[in-house]
C-alpha cells in the first residue's frame, strides 16, 4: 500500500516482523480496482483483482494477506465467483494474460494475527504500556461482511481487534458502532456523505468513553483522521480524536517509535495520549529474539 | 385364477392424460385376467357396487383397481372386496394417477406406463396370500405428555370419558406457557384465573395421576399396550410431606438461581416454588445453585421446614405406567436472543423478550406488575415492540411465522397503556396476522383506542445511546428509515420446537419436520394423529398455535383416544413380518436392524435359536426382509416372491 | 406520482436482466424494509433501497436506472448482511449501477467522474496515482477546488506522491481494460 495508506503499510510490516512473521510482497502487484471497478462491471473487477492472485499462484503461495478490507473483498469475491461459476471464470480469465486457478485464499492481516498467530503470540513482544489510551475498536463496514464472503469474526459484533488490543495491554471500550459505514470512497465526489457518517462514528466513540479510535482500513482512517477537520467545518463540531491503525497501537506497545510506525503522519495529533507510555518490567530481549528469527527467514 | 381389473377415469384426472379404454383392452390379454373394464369414479358408491356385483357375476377371486394412490382408497376397496366375500388381501391397487397421469403430459407415454403398472399389479395379486387379522386386548389407560393447556384439556376430556389418565410434566408445575401469561387476547382475561381451575381439576380428578417434574425415560410396546418408564426427577423435597408453605424459600440464602418460570427476569432462590398458583404447590431444589450441593455447607431449608420434608439424598425414581394410548402435548420453545446479534444478542438488559415482558406485566411476577426497565428499575415511557424477531427469517433458519406474536404484541401494547397512561408504544411489523374471532378488531383497538403507533417495516439494529436504546428501523409506507429512542425494547422472539422434542420423538417413533415440530398424519384431515398408531398430538408441539387452537386439539386428541379405547379388542394388521423357522439360522441380524425393536430372540424346543416377530409392534417397514441373508423372515403381503413378480412383469414387457 | 399502468409498464426484460446479471432473485424480497432500516445512505437516496427493490420487482427500468440511489450506494453490505430472505441486495444495486454505467447514464456525475478518473489512473500506471486522479477529477467535474484544504496537509506529511509510480506490468493491466472493452462490443453488453 502506498500514498495515503503508507502508514498502515509501514506499521503492519514493523509489527509482523516483531511477531516473527515473514511477509513477501507479490512482485509488481497492481491495483485491485476497489469500488470503482465493481461499480463498472464485475467481470472486469474480478480480472483486475485476479491478476494479483495469479502472481501469488506463480509464487506457489496458498495465502494472500492484505491490510485493506476493500482489496480483501475484491480478492475474495473474485475467487468465490470464479470458483463457483465456470462461465464467469472463463470470462474473467479471457481478460487476463495468465488464468487464475482458484488456489489462493485471501485473508486480512487482522485474521492472520488473530487466528494464525494467536493472542499469546500477540502478547509476547509487549514491552510498553500506554495508560492514557482508551480505544474504540472500529472495524469498518466490509472487513467482516457479508459473513459468507468474509468468513471471519462476527458480522455484527466482531471482537478480534478488541482482543488483540487487549492482549497488548490497551484499554478497549464497548463500542456500538463497530461496523457502521464511515462514508467509504465518497470523500472526493460526495463529501456530505462522509461528513455525515463519519461524524456519527466519532460521536459514538466519545459517548462510549473513548479518546482514540483504532481502525483496520485505510479509507476509514482517511475519513476519520484526514477528513476530521472537514467533518468539523461541515457540521460545526469540535472533534479532536486521534485515529490510529490497530497495527500502530500494537507497534507502540512493542516499544517502536511513532516515526517507525508512521504515527507522525497522523493529521489529528495523538501525542497527548501516547506521551505517557512507559516500559513494563523487562522483555526487550524477546523483541530482539523475534527480529533475529525473522531475519533468519522463519 | 380369475382376476378382475377396474381402471378408473377419476373424471378427467386420469382419463385426461391416459387412454383408459386401451389400458383395459391390453389388460384383458394377460393370462389370468378374466375381466377388465374402465369406470368413471370407482370409489363412488355405484362404483363399489359395480365391483361387488362383478365379483359375484364373474366369479372373480382376485381384484385390481387402477386408480389413485393406495393412500387414498386402498382401505375403501379392501372393505368392498371383503363385503363381496373375498379376503381383503386378494386386492391390489395400481397407482396410475399420482404416479402417471398427474406427472406426465404425453398421453401415449402415460398409457404405456399405465399398462405396465396394471400388469405389475396383476402379477402381484396372483401371488398374494390370504391374510387374517388377530385381535388383541387394549389397556384402557392413556398417557398425556405435557401439562400445558393442550395436555390438561386432553387429560380432562379422557378422564371425564372414564379413562385412567397419567400426565407427565417436565417442569415442577403444570400450566405450561399459559400459566406465565398475564392476560390473554382478545378478551384480556387474566390467564391464570381461567387456567387455574383446569389445573386444580387435573390435580383433583379421581382418574388423573400427575407426575410433575418428570420426564419420559423409555417407551416400549404398541398401540393398546405401551409400557412407559417415567423418570421422576429428584426434587430433594419429599412432596408427600411438603405443604407448600414457602418458609424454605424465604430463608434460603442462595439468591442467584436462574428462574425458569420467569425466564430469567430476576433471580430466584435455590429452593423454590415456581409461582404462587403452582400445582403441585411444592418446593424443589436446583442443585447447581444450592450451597448445600455446591459447597456442602448450608442446610437452612432443612432446619426451617416445619414438616422436615427436605432430603438432600433423594434420587431420581423410575416408575412404570402401562397405557393404551399416548397424547403428546409437549409444547414449544423460544429462540435465544443470541441468534439476533444486530439487536444486541442478549447483551443489553433493556432489550427483553415478549415472554419476559409478560412476566414483568404480571402482578404475581418478579416486579409485582410494575413495568420497570431491568437496567435501572425506572418506569419506561417509550416502549418499542419488534415483531418477527427471528420469525419469517431464512437467514436465522426460521422461515415460518410464529402464529401468535402479532396478537400478543397488540395485547402488551394495550396493557402497557393501562399500566402507564403517559407511555407511548411503537410496534414495528411486516404484516399483522390476526385471523381468529375478534382478533383483527383487537389489533385495531390497540392502534385506535390505545394509541399504539404501528410502523410498517423491520428493525435493522438496536444499540445503546446513553441510557436509552436506539431502535433503527424502516417505515416502508413512508419510504424512510426511522429511529426511535426507546426506554425499553420488547422482541417478539420466534417460536421453536420444545427443547428435547427430537429425543422424545425418537422414543415415541413419531416424525418431526425440518423445523422440529411433530408431523401429523395428514395436514388437512388428520391434524391430531401421527403415523404411529396410538400416538396423538395436541397443541404447539405440532406447530405454533394459540390457546383456543391448542385447547381444540387437546379435545380432538382425547376424542381419538376415547374412540380407540372404546373397544375391548383391537385388530392387528396382518401385513407384518413373519419368520419361517425352518429357514431361520438364528443370526439375529433382523433383531439388530429392526427400527421398532419388534423382533426378539426365541429358543425353539430342541434348542434352536430363531428370530420371532412381535406382530403387534411390527410396523411393516420391511427392513428385516432385506436384511435377512436367507430369506427366512418375510414381510407378509410384500414378500420377496410377490415383489419379484412385479419386477418380472415390468422387465418382461 | 403518476398512475403506473402495470399491464404495460412492467419491463420483464429488465427484471430478467437484473436476475441474470446479479444471480439474485428479485421475487424473494418480501419488502420488509430491513435493508432501508440499516442503510446508512438512506438520507441521501432519492429512493430508499427497499423501494429500489420494489421498483425492480415492478419492472420500472427507467426509474431505477435514472435514480440517484444506485450511484450513492457504497456497497457497505449492511443490507446484504441483514436481509432475512438472504438476498445479496448490495449486489443487485451494484448490478443496476453496472447497467447504468454501460448505458452511459450519469445521474450522479461527480461519482461517475471520480470512478472513471480512478480507473483511468490505474490503466495508465497499474496502480493508483492519487494526485493525478484528483487533478483529473477536479478538471472534469468542474469542481476545481475539491479537497484543496487537504492538499497542504498530505503534502507536508509526505502522504502523497507527487509523481506516479508505474509498475513494470502496467501494459498487462492496460490489456485487461482493452480486452474488456472488446468483450463489451462483442457481447453488446
Amino acid at each position: 500500500m502506498e500514498g495515503t495508506a503508507g502508514p498502515y503499510d509501514a506499521s503492519v510490516r514493523v509489527v509482523m516482523k516483531a511477531l516473527g512473521a515473514k511477509l513477501t510482497d507479490p512482485p509488481d502487484w497492481s491495483c485491485c480496482g476497489s469500488t470503482p471497478a465493481h461499480a463498472v462491471d464485475h467481470t472486469f473487477a474480478a480480472a483486475l483483482a485476479a491478476r494479483n492472485l495469479t502472481i501469488v499462484e506463480k509464487m506457489g503461495c496458498p495465502t494472500l494477506t492484505t491490510p485493506c478490507p476493500s482489496c480483501l473483498s475484491a480478492f475474495k469475491k473474485a475467487h468465490r465467483r470464479m470458483a463457483r461459476n465456470k462461465v464467469f471464470a472463463q470470462e474473467v480469465n479471457s481478460l487476463l494474460d495468465a488464468p487464475y486457478n482458484c488456489t489462493v485464499t485471501a485473508k486480512s492481516i487482522l485474521q492472520v494475527i488473530y487466528e494464525d498467530m494467536g493472542l499469546d503470540e500477540v502478547a509476547r513482544p509487549v514491552t510498553t504500556e500506554i495508560p492514557d489510551l482508551k480505544v474504540a475498536p472500529y472495524y469498518g463496514c466490509i472487513l467482516n461482511r457479508p459473513p459468507e464472503v468474509a468468513g471471519f469474526d462476527d458480522p455484527e459484533n466482531p471482537i478480534s481487534m478488541d482482543r488483540v488490543l487487549e492482549a497488548v495491554g490497551v484499554k478497549v471500550v464497548d463500542f456500538a458502532f463497530k461496523v457502521e459505514c464511515c462514508g467509504a470512497a465518497f470523500g472526493v465526489p460526495k463529501k456530505e456523505t462522509v461528513t455525515f457518517l463519519t461524524a456519527k462514528v466519532l460521536e459514538m466513540a466519545l459517548d462510549a468513553g473513548a479518546n482514540c479510535i483504532a481502525v483496520a482500513c485505510p479509507l476509514c482512517q482517511q475519513n476519520l483522521d484526514l477528513r476530521q477537520a472537514q467533518v468539523n467545518s461541515g457540521r460545526g463540531s469540535t472533534f479532536d480524536i486521534p485515529v490510529l491503525y490497530f497495527s500502530q497501537i500494537m507497534g507502540l506497545a512493542y516499544g517502536y517509535s511513532p516515526q517507525e510506525l508512521g504515527i507522525d503522519k497522523c493529521i489529528v495529533r495523538p501525542e497527548r495520549l501516547i506521551r505517557s507510555r512507559a516500559p513494563i518490567a523487562q522483555a526487550p530481549e524477546e523483541r530482539k529474539t523475534a527480529e533475529k528469527k525473522a531475519a533468519q527467514g522463519e | 385364477m380369475r382376476v378382475g381389473v377396474f381402471i378408473c377415469h377419476c373424471g378427467n384426472n386420469i382419463a385426461g392424460t391416459v387412454d383408459v379404454a386401451r389400458v383395459a383392452e391390453e389388460t384383458r390379454k394377460i393370462p389370468g385376467v378374466v375381466y377388465a373394464t374402465d369406470y368413471m369414479y370407482t370409489c363412488s358408491e355405484p362404483g363399489q357396487d359395480e365391483i361387488k356385483e362383478t365379483i359375484k357375476r364373474e366369479g372373480l377371486n382376485r381384484v385390481v383397481v387402477a386408480a389413485c394412490s393406495p393412500r387414498m382408497h386402498e382401505l375403501t376397496f379392501r372393505r368392498t372386496v371383503e363385503k363381496a366375500g373375498l379376503n381383503r388381501y386378494f386386492f391390489e391397487m395400481a397407482n396410475i394417477r399420482e404416479h402417471i397421469s398427474w406427472v406426465g403430459e404425453n398421453k401415449e407415454a402415460n398409457t404405456n406406463k399405465a399398462i405396465e403398472a396394471v400388469r405389475m399389479a396383476v402379477m402381484k395379486v396372483m401371488q398374494d396370500k390370504a391374510l387374517f387379522s388377530s385381535s388383541f386386548k387394549v389397556n384402557k389407560r392413556v398417557l398425556v405428555i405435557g401439562g400445558g393447556v393442550a395436555g390438561m384439556q386432553a387429560a380432562l376430556d379422557c378422564a371425564d370419558g372414564g379413562l385412567e389418565t397419567v400426565i407427565v410434566e417436565k417442569s415442577p408445575s403444570v400450566g405450561g406457557m399459559m400459566a406465565r401469561l398475564d392476560k390473554t387476547f382478545p378478551t384480556i382475561d387474566c390467564s391464570i384465573c381461567i387456567l387455574g381451575p383446569k389445573m386444580v381439576d387435573v390435580a383433583q380428578h379421581d382418574l388423573i395421576t400427575l407426575h410433575a417434574y418428570s420426564e419420559i425415560e423409555d417407551i416400549k410396546g404398541y398401540v393398546g399396550n405401551y409400557q412407559v418408564k417415567v423418570r421422576k426427577k429428584a426434587t430433594y423435597v419429599d412432596w408427600s410431606k411438603c405443604t407448600g408453605c414457602g418458609e424454605c424459600m424465604t430463608k434460603c440464602p442462595g439468591k442467584n438461581a436462574y428462574d425458569h418460570f420467569n425466564f430469567g427476569v430476576a433471580p430466584t432462590k435455590a429452593i423454590n416454588i415456581p409461582f404462587p398458583q403452582a400445582i403441585p404447590k411444592k418446593a424443589k431444589i436446583d442443585p447447581q445453585f444450592c450451597r448445600q450441593f455446591l459447597k456442602g455447607k448450608c442446610g437452612v431449608c432443612a432446619k426451617v421446614c416445619p414438616t422436615k420434608a427436605i432430603n438432600y439424598e433423594m434420587q431420581d425414581e423410575i416408575v412404570t405406567e402401562d397405557v393404551g394410548a399416548i397424547v403428546v402435548a409437549s409444547g414449544y420453545g423460544l429462540i435465544d436472543q443470541g441468534l439476533l446479534p444486530e439487536y444486541g444478542g442478549g447483551r443489553y438488559p433493556d432489550v427483553i423478550t415478549g415472554i419476559q415482558y409478560e412476566r414483568i406485566l404480571n402482578a404475581s411476577g418478579p416486579t409485582s406488575g410494575h413495568i420497570e426497565r431491568p437496567s435501572d428499575h425506572t418506569e419506561p415511557k417509550t416502549i418499542v415492540f419488534v415483531s418477527c424477531a427471528g420469525s419469517r427469517d431464512k437467514s436465522v433458519g426460521i422461515p415460518y411465522c410464529s402464529n401468535f406474536c402479532c396478537m400478543y404484541i397488540a395485547k402488551q401494547a394495550i396493557l402497557t397503556k393501562d399500566h402507564i397512561p403517559d407511555s407511548q408504544s411503537y410496534v414495528f411489523y411486516m404484516d399483522i396476522r390476526s385471523t381468529g374471532k375478534g382478533y383483527d378488531e383487537f389489533t385495531r383497538r390497540a392502534q385506535e383506542e390505545y394509541g399504539a403507533r404501528y410502523v410498517r417495516g423491520r428493525v435493522s439494529r438496536i444499540f445503546p445511546k446513553g441510557k436509552k436504546m436506539v431502535v433503527r428501523g424502516a417505515d416502508t409506507l413512508l419510504g424512510t428509515q426511522v429511529e426511535i429512542e426507546a426506554d425499553l425494547v420488547v422482541l417478539a422472539t420466534a417460536v421453536t420446537a420444545s427443547p428435547g422434542a427430537a429425543q422424545l420423538a425418537e422414543k415415541l417413533h413419531i416424525s418431526y419436520d425440518t423445523d422440529g415440530f411433530y408431523v401429523e398424519s395428514h395436514p388437512k384431515l388428520r391434524p391430531v394423529e401421527t403415523n404411529t398408531a396410538g400416538v396423538y398430538l395436541a397443541g404447539a408441539a405440532q406447530g405454533p398455535k394459540d390457546i383456543p387452537a391448542s385447547v381444540g386439539q387437546g379435545s380432538a386428541a382425547a376424542a381419538k383416544v376415547l374412540s380407540l379405547l372404546s373397544k375391548e379388542m383391537l385388530e392387528s394388521d396382518p401385513a407384518v413380518a413373519r419368520v419361517n423357522t425352518n429357514a431361520c439360522v438364528g443370526c439375529l441380524k433382523c433383531v439388530k436392524t429392526c427400527p421398532f425393536q419388534a423382533i426378539k430372540e426365541e429358543e425353539l424346543r430342541g434348542g434352536k435359536t430363531v428370530a420371532s416377530v412381535i406382530e403387534t409392534v411390527c410396523a411393516g417397514c420391511g427392513v428385516c426382509t432385506s436384511t435377512c441373508p436367507c430369506g427366512a423372515i418375510q414381510l407378509q403381503h410384500f414378500t420377496d416372491n410377490q415383489l419379484l413378480a412385479e419386477v418380472n412383469a415390468l422387465c418382461q414387457m | 406520482m403518476d398512475t403506473i399502468n402495470l399491464t404495460s409498464s412492467i419491463d420483464n426484460g429488465f427484471i430478467e436482466q437484473v436476475r441474470k446479471e446479479s444471480g439474485e432473485e428479485p421475487r424473494a424480497c418480501y419488502q420488509c424494509g430491513n435493508c432501508t432500516a440499516g442503510c446508512p445512505y438512506t438520507p441521501f437516496f432519492d429512493y430508499p433501497v427497499s423501494q429500489i427493490m420494489r421498483l425492480i420487482q415492478a419492472g420500472q427500468r427507467e426509474t431505477v436506472l435514472n435514480s440517484r440511489s444506485i450511484w450513492l450506494c457504497a456497497t457497505c453490505e449492511t443490507c446484504t448482511t441483514r436481509c432475512p430472505c438472504q438476498i445479496d441486495v448490495a449486489h443487485i444495486v451494484d448490478t443496476c449501477r453496472n447497467i447504468a454505467f454501460r448505458e452511459g447514464r450519469h445521474r450522479e456525475k461527480e461519482i461517475k467522474t471520480f470512478y472513471e478518473s480512478f480507473l483511468a489512473s490505474v490503466k495508465k500506471h497499474g496502480r493508483l496515482y492519487e494526485m493525478g486522479t484528483l487533478m483529473r477529477y477536479n478538471l472534469i467535474s468542474g469542481h476545481p477546488f475539491t479537497d484543496a484544504d487537504l492538499g497542504p496537509k498530505v503534502m507536508a506529511k509526505g502522504l502523497i506522491h507527487l509523481f506516479p509510480r508505474n509498475i513494470k506490468g502496467k501494459a498487462e493491466v492496460a490489456r485487461i481494460y482493452e480486452r474488456y472493452a472488446k468483450m463489451r462490443k462483442n457481447h453488446g453488453r
